[in-house]
């Protein structure tokens, strides 16, 4: 006797909701740290330097998420890394998420005004403090409403990690689905769950836009 | 059409009134013209004269006042827009040719989609339109190919080939380097001695004197004088006086 | 450890169907996405309450989903519904629906560029709403956004590989077979993330050149505009 959707199903959504977000998370903090180092050396004086951030970006721009999943975790084995998909996930979530917060926050360091790096200078800052007190505070505001709206994309494609067997909440989807086979109610409980956890960055980021864009109007 | 209509005026405002949020633009306008007539008006920059020009083809819906344009009530808010826009040509300050379709192309799209007229018609029509301006060889060239004098000429052409009964001209050669704005009036003067009913609101203080039959002066949004060009010579109140002391 | 691709190699009809079919996928649902998301531009713009409530809501239902939880809800849940589908048109489908969304937002941003002047223009002309979307305000959007949509353009097609979930047989799924059967998993996917590196790569140009062809006041101006 196959059991209908109930209370003990959606239990499971939520256990798998949970680990979702600890994906989302590694891979926010992962791929920040990643994209923080090459937004710097996109800007970085030394060409070679230049050179190999933009072609990482480039190449990571042009391959699917799903591959490089399937690389990080079937291809870190086979070169005798041995990885939990948890450990797959994150480290392919952080070599994704690192290009595009890369090309993005590139974009954000350059904006700040020519003049303020010209002061810093000035002030005989080390380019190390030109850049942690100067440049980036200011570049953080510019970035952060588009920030917040990519974290909707990396909790988007966490779901990704499912297809290398993480239990995740569209694992959890998947599982309860082939037990009781009822895909309508199953999947569209999964994607509420993912609504309620993106729907509101979206929101928050578009409020961030329009406040910024208020006080450039100001300004 | 009977005798009584020919004789009834082409435009009539009547105590227009209209804000923009707390801003009282217009307060009170009233004016007629008269068929075949040209009507002028002038002011100051923010005197209304534009929102009033705009108000007769529903680009502004005002907020109290009476205004009939060729036996459409515009402020009836039942009229069919489409109607009234058949008959009223306007002219903007920005040209607003279409950018991506040739000069043919913008002249013919109307009568071709609004009209439903044959295609060869409307090349006719649009080749006789651009003659009349003056631009008889610029059919395939794009707007941005063009002077802003032959832009603005082209976005006459385009309103002509509509066959309006009345045209409105929103400052249109104030956009213009001043050697480009003469072969802009020129075409409207022609337009007025073919016997075109015309309102016009300009700066062009002696382009308005020499083709008005009736200037319409206005000033922090009322009407102080009306009457021929010669008004100008012989202001009755301040205000005009003030104005034309600047502007002549 | 020693790397072989012969294995890899050895099956290239494979791949070269694989990403035939991933090509087939990203323009089908480009097109048909297209034409969705303008109309969905039109909708939310529009002056009916119902009309753009409705397109308000599909967006920000697609766009705060995850692709792979539409594709399931429609791939499984059509055929619980009797409707028997085949994979390659569920596919199409599910990503015409996804690509749809995002494309009306860069249609709207599209619509709203264009200078109000030009819409009184076409007002003042007798034109209806909709033909000034059709022969006024469309082309110079598109023209504007065209760098946006084929940015989006590419993201599909790295967002197809996706379907290979529900067994369609492009780039990515023909992959998952060929590392099933070699033993060879990294090579495989080390050789389709280059095959899809140098779609995206040739794509790009291949928009750029198309740019420059449909809209030649772009290639007369020489700009971005």
């Amino acid at each position: 006797m196959v059991s209908s959707f109930g209370t003990i199903h959606i239990q499971f959504l939520l256990e798998g909701a949970v680990w979702t977000i600890i994906l989302s998370a590694c891979a926010f903090i992962g791929g920040g740290v990643m994209g923080l180092i090459i937004a710097l050396m996109r800007i970085s004086p030394v060409w070679t330097v230049r050179t190999f951030a933009a072609a990482y970006i480039q190449l990571v721009q042009g391959i699917p998420l799903l591959v490089l999943m399937f690389t990080g975790f079937f291809g870190l084995p086979a070169i005798g890394v041995p990885v939990s998909p948890l450990m797959a996930a994150t480290i392919s979530m952080t070599v994704w998420v690192g290009a595009y917060l890369g090309e993005f926050w590139r974009g954000s360091l350059e904006a700040v005004p020519k003049s303020q790096w010209e002061a810093a200078e000035c002030l005989a800052l080390s380019r190390a403090q030109r850049m942690f007190k100067v440049i980036i505070p200011q570049a953080v505001r510019n970035a952060t409403p588009g920030t917040v709206g990519f974290m909707v994309q990396i909790i988007k494609n966490t779901s990704l990690a499912s297809a290398v067997s993480f239990v995740d909440l569209t694992r959890a989807g998947q599982l309860i689905n082939n037990s009781i086979f009822e895909p309508f109610i199953t999947f569209v409980a999964v994607a509420v769950i993912y609504f309620l956890l993106c729907f509101p960055l979206s929101v928050l980021s578009r409020r961030l836009e329009r406040r910024m864009a208020r006080g450039m109007a100001k300004a | 059409m009977n005798n009584a209509t020919e004789n009834k005026p082409v435009i009539v405002l009547r105590d227009v009134e209209k804000s923009f949020g707390q801003v009282k633009v217009l307060h009170g306008v009233s004016f007629e013209v008269q068929r075949g007539q040209v009507t002028v008006l002038i002011g100051r920059s923010g005197s209304g004269k534009s929102t009033a020009l705009r108000c007769i083809d529903r680009l502004e819906t005002v907020n109290a006042g009476y205004i009939e344009v060729c036996g459409h009530v515009v402020t009836d808010p039942a009229l069919e827009l489409r109607k009234l826009r058949l008959d009223v040509g306007i002219v903007f300050q920005s040209y607003n040719l279409f950018p991506h379709l040739t000069i043919g192309q913008n002249i013919m799209l109307a009568p071709r989609s609004v009209k439903n007229l044959p295609k060869t018609e409307t090349v006719e029509l649009a080749r006789a339109c651009l003659e009349q301006v003056g631009l008889g060889d610029k059919f395939d060239a794009y707007p941005e190919q063009l002077s802003g004098g032959q832009q603005q000429r082209a976005a006459i052409a385009r309103s002509l080939a509509m066959q309006p009964k009345v045209m409105l001209f929103d400052e249109v050669t104030s956009a213009l380097d001043p050697e480009l704005t003469g072969e802009v009036l020129k075409v409207i003067e022609r337009l007025a001695a073919g016997g075109m009913t015309m309102v016009i609101v300009t700066h062009e203080m002696n382009f308005a004197r020499r083709i008005a039959d009736q200037l319409v002066f206005m000033h922090q949004g009322k009407i102080w004088e009306k009457g021929p060009g010669a008004i100008l010579d012989a202001p009755q109140t301040p205000e005009l006086q003030r104005f034309a002391a600047q502007e002549l | 450890m020693s790397f072989d691709f012969s294995p890899i190699f050895d099956r290239w009809p494979m791949l070269l169907s694989g990403a035939l079919m991933t090509m087939l996928l990203a323009t089908a649902a480009t097109a048909l996405g297209f034409v969705i998301g303008t109309l969905c531009a039109v909708g939310r713009n529009s002056s009916y309450r119902a009309a753009s409530a409705i397109c308000a809501v599909y967006v920000e239902t697609i766009r705060n989903t995850p692709f792979l939880v539409q594709i399931f809800l429609i791939f499984f849940g059509l055929s619980t519904l009797g409707f028997t589908l085949g994979a390659v048109t569920v596919a199409i489908l599910a990503l015409t629906i996804n690509v749809g969304a995002y494309t009306g937002e860069i249609m709207r941003a599209g619509f709203n560029s264009v200078h109000s002047g030009q819409w009184e223009a076409a007002e003042c002309l007798g034109l209806s709403r909709l033909q000034t979307y059709w022969h006024v305000v469309l082309f110079p959007a598109v023209e504007r956004v065209y760098p946006s949509l084929t940015s989006q353009f590419i993201l599909l097609m790295l967002a197809s590989s996706i379907t290979s979930q529900i067994s369609v047989p492009e780039l990515t799924g023909n992959a998952n077979f060929i590392q099933g059967v070699s033993f060879r998993p990294l090579e495989t996917y080390l050789v389709i993330g280059v095959i899809y590196f140098a779609l995206s790569v040739v794509m790009r140009q291949a928009f750029n050149g198309i740019g420059m062809l449909i809209f030649p006041r772009r290639r007369r101006l020489g700009t971005a505009l």
